[in-house]
């Protein structure tokens, strides 16, 4: 009976994804059952609206940004939290997860009330890219603190015993380990920022992210048969790399003789 | 072992702090080369410490450490020679065996040819000819161990040391190992520290041992006498079984509960105590004589309140006449003679040469 | 130990530096700003009360925050209600070797274009929907039904489903930290499945359902897409005056002193679960 009602859930959990395609190849333009034919110039509109692929481009742009500085910055916070013992370590943890239980409206919003009112900077890809940084930041650490627990740390003391330095141990040893965490955690905030609507909404300028255009398509019912295409190659690009990011989180567990005991998070 | 004059290891005045809790109080000790030495105590006693000092790991807040005449103090871990086995033997889990054995000869001069001779070399030593190529992680606990001291032996360092490296393994194991590591160290003829918790370990593998408590060394002898000889009753307690009998000095005549007067001559030695004087002596000194057997000894009469068989002895908890505490007494077993029964008379004969003094 | 304390703070640093520059700072930055006011275009910058006595006198807004805390709290209770039998299936009944598959898959809707599934919603709950086209097809209505969209009802299927893998994760992880010998333990001393349930997995899950709830209520009081696109007029939540006062009333000190507000009650909320949750399970944590 649990295992129906578990099976029940996902049916539940997948339901809206699965309509994507269906109406993406769907030759009506209006988003409802009955379904009229089969058509591809859904996708065809997608591969040549100008638009899209400067919004596409924005996106990517961002993403890739915060993702290389998410994880940099969650790197030394996972490693310092792991492995070095300090007085206010607990507070300064606190403060850099926080954005995870922080309704991102008030991330958004404060953020926007420092650049335009007390900055009196223009709204750009790098407000947004600040921001993205700031929420991508605590899931680099969850997923690269279980990274570093599960690096013994007489691995390092061992390479520093045979005659390594520490900036060489951390190439021979801790990175070589580390690696599979760095890259999900990598793709896990890439992720995150080529979806994030809520804070691109407020804190994008002229130059708008993807999730933010189609935003704007979705007032327009002609477009919506567009969206649909566009929303089927996301799913598929967001699902490509979340499985190799959980490949590599696993790979990486294998590697330290680690047991699996769960997902991200 | 040979030891010298100069000792290979110096320890002076080492004191180490972690934070409030003082972890070394004040260790002097010299190691001499081709020794194999252990650092024996309870848990928290400072000896993993004390080893990780050597190995450059923790630095001190006073003291110094020299290593072969040169004085080490502030040296970090990678340009010292010594070389540590983890107590978690810390293979490298993404490099294969021989890798992880070759690890620290990067730095080591010589071509690649030679260097992968010294692997293998290495490998042999420690019975694991043939398994440069095997993945890390697919190795036993034992195996483990061995790779752990390859690694260790192929950089050839004045001092290899060892953090509790037989805990992982199981019994039968572990007498295995023991045995291997001694051949080892007679073979490579360095310096063996070793840090253990386990008295019976330490007694059986090396040539000295430092027993350790609250971040002092209380007592550092040769496995016999330490046994025969403790410094003091904590010494005494850790080391094997003592029984321990009330006593009152007058006159240089010992009076011990359940075993009568003593002239204190005839003692074994005296050693300190905290608390009030006792006399102790091992279970393996004193006999429980069968019907109609007689011993040179002295004689005390008691009762038998408890028997333990295990096989090739048997433990006897008697109880002396004029003394409430049982002591226990170890006797071997005898094909054809019977196991004594609770409740049983016990006549024990005993030497006053084997009691050892504490006030 | 001094070195390793000196090398904690610096790599501490960098991220430390940057939450404070763009969260604590902001943070701070918008309740100094909540004390401005808008004066037509331009921003009064003397410190004063306005906003907050605007925020807390006109009905509209005390309504509108009330339907926000009513909308957030009955998804999280759904949503961790609908969640625990999941995480309970995941973490008992699958084999280990396929756990971590078994989240995958619950986690890989969550990761997908929020957007868009929360458009897919109005898809499948509207006039023309999945649900009225199938419920019509098989005769068990005549009329599609009108009420299941434009509504607070259509707000807390969206945002159930959104959060419900935010849900599960945690009750899960606090699942698979139960020592399995004390249910054992408890079946051995008399107690039967259900009651083994109740007093001993249960309360040992408690901090992960503490978790969840929180996890799942914080953001969602957030949200302003799904109300603004499923919501109607009834559904419209706190986020969205807020994204209004910045976005189009132009308003935005009232946003601020909102969003100040918003912040503060879910702290409080937050706190208060936390603090609650203490007291029942004895002073564990």
């Amino acid at each position: 009976m649990l295992r129906a009602y578990t099976l029940a859930f996902l049916v539940f959990l997948y339901a809206p994804i699965a309509l994507l395609p269906i109406f993406a190849f769907n030759s009506g333009t209006v988003i409802a059952f009955p379904l009229d034919g089969f058509t591809t110039r859904w996708f065809s509109a997608v591969f040549s609206n100008r638009e899209l692929h400067a919004a596409l481009g924005n996106s990517l742009f961002v993403a890739v940004l915060s993702a290389v500085l998410s994880v940099l910055l969650g790197l030394a916070a996972a490693r310092a939290n792991i492995r070095y013992r300090f007085r206010g370590k607990t507070a300064a943890m606190g403060l850099i997860m926080i954005p995870l239980v922080l309704p991102e409206i008030i991330v958004a919003t404060s953020l926007l009330v420092v650049i335009v009112r007390f900055l009196n900077l223009p709204l750009s890809l790098w407000s947004l890219i600040a921001a993205h940084v700031l929420i991508c930041v605590p899931f680099a650490v969850a997923i690269l603190n279980a990274s570093f627990q599960a690096l013994d740390p007489a691995l390092e003391e061992a390479a520093i015993d045979l005659g390594e330095t520490r900036a060489s141990t951390f190439r021979r040893v801790t990175l070589p380990l580390v690696m599979p965490g760095i890259v999900a955690s990598l793709l896990i905030s890439f992720t995150i920022s080529l979806d994030e609507f809520i804070i691109a909404f407020f804190l994008t300028g002229s130059d708008v992210t993807l999730p933010v255009y189609i935003w704007s398509l979705l007032r327009f019912p002609k477009q919506l048969p567009i969206i649909m295409a566009l929303g089927t190659l996301l799913v598929l690009a967001s699902v490509l790399i979340l499985t190799i990011a959980e490949w590599m989180r696993r790979r990486g567990l294998a590697r330290a003789g680690k047991n699996d005991s769960g997902g991200f998070l | 072992m040979s030891r010298d004059n100069d000792p290979l290891i110096r320890l002076g005045g080492l004191e180490k702090y972690f934070g409030d809790y003082h972890a070394l109080r004040g260790i002097d000790l010299d190691i001499g080369a081709g020794e194999f030495f252990s650092l024996l105590g309870p848990s928290g006693c400072g000896k993993t410490t004390l080893l990780r000092v050597i190995a450059g790991f923790e630095g001190v807040d006073a003291g110094t450490v020299a290593i072969g005449g040169r004085d080490m103090t502030r040296v970090s871990p990678n340009r010292r020679p010594t070389n540590m086995v983890f107590q978690s033997y810390a293979i490298f889990p993404h490099l294969s065996v021989g890798r992880n054995v070759g690890f620290g000869l990067r730095k080591v001069s010589g071509d690649a040819a030679e260097k992968r001779k010294r692997v293998d070399e290495a490998l042999e030593m420690v019975g694991l000819a043939g398994y440069g190529d095997r993945a890390a992680h697919a190795l036993s606990g034992g195996q483990r161990q061995r790779v752990a001291l390859a690694r260790a032996l192929v950089l050839r360092p004045k001092v290899l040391l060892l953090d509790e490296p037989l805990s992982a393994l199981d019994k039968k194991m572990r007498e295995q190992m023991q045995v291997e590591l001694i051949r080892l160290q007679r073979q490579v003829g360095i310096t063996f520290i070793l840090v253990t918790h386990d008295q019976e370990e330490a007694l059986v593998m090396s040539d000295r041992i430092a027993v350790m408590f609250e971040g002092s060394i209380a007592q550092v002898a040769e496995a016999e006498a330490l046994y025969r000889r403790p410094i003091d009753r904590r010494v005494a307690e850790f080391i094997g079984v003592m029984n321990f009998l009330p006593a009152s000095i007058s006159d240089g005549v010992v009076e011990v509960a359940g075993l009568g007067k003593i002239v204190a001559d005839d003692l074994q030695s005296t050693a300190a105590t905290n608390g009030a004087p006792v006399a102790g002596f091992r279970p393996e000194t004193a006999t429980i004589l069968f019907p109609g057997q007689d011993a040179p000894g002295r004689i005390a009469e008691g009762r038998i309140a408890e028997v333990v068989y295990y096989g090739d002895m048997t433990y006897y908890d008697v109880r002396l006449d004029g003394c409430d505490k049982p002591v226990r007494i170890s006797m071997r077993n005898v094909f054809g003679r019977p196991v004594l029964e609770i409740g049983a008379q016990a006549r024990l004969s005993w030497s006053p040469g084997a009691v050892t003094l504490f006030c | 130990m001094q070195q390793d304390t000196k090398r904690g703070l610096t790599l501490i640093a960098p991220p430390l530096g940057y939450a404070v520059a763009l969260l604590a700072v902001p943070l701070i930055a918008i309740v100094i700003f909540s004390f401005w006011t808008q004066d037509y275009l331009t921003i009064d910058r003397t410190l004063s009360l306005r906003n907050y006595r605007e925020a807390l006198t006109d009905p509209i807004y005390g309504a509108i925050m009330l339907r926000s805390l009513g909308i957030s709290g009955s998804v999280t209770l759904i949503t961790v209600m609908l969640a625990f039998p999941v995480a309970y299936f995941v973490s008992f009944r699958v084999p280990p070797a396929h756990k971590s598959l078994w989240l995958f898959l619950i986690t890989i809707p969550f990761w997908t274009s929020y957007l868009l599934r929360i458009f897919l919603w109005k898809v499948i709950l509207g006039y023309n929907g999945v649900v009225n086209s199938v419920l019509t097809g098989i005769g068990l209505i005549d009329e599609p039904l009108s009420w299941i969209l434009y509504n607070a009802n259509a707000v807390v299927i969206t945002l159930s489903h959104a959060f419900a893998p935010f849900a599960i994760l945690p009750i899960f992880v606090a699942l698979e930290k139960i020592d399995r010998s004390l249910l054992e333990a408890s079946r051995d001393l008399g107690e039967n499945a259900m009651t083994t349930f109740l007093r001993v997995t249960l309360p040992l899950a408690a901090p992960g359902v503490v978790a969840a709830l929180l996890i799942v209520f914080i953001p969602t009081v957030g949200d302003y897409v799904t109300p603004a696109q499923v919501g109607g007029a009834g559904g419209t939540m706190i986020a969205n005056v807020i994204q209004a006062q910045f976005r189009d009333l132009n308003n935005a000190p009232l946003g601020a002193a909102l969003s100040v507000l918003a912040m503060l009650i879910v702290t409080v909320l937050a706190l208060g679960t936390i603090w609650i949750a203490r007291r029942l399970s004895g002073g564990r944590d």
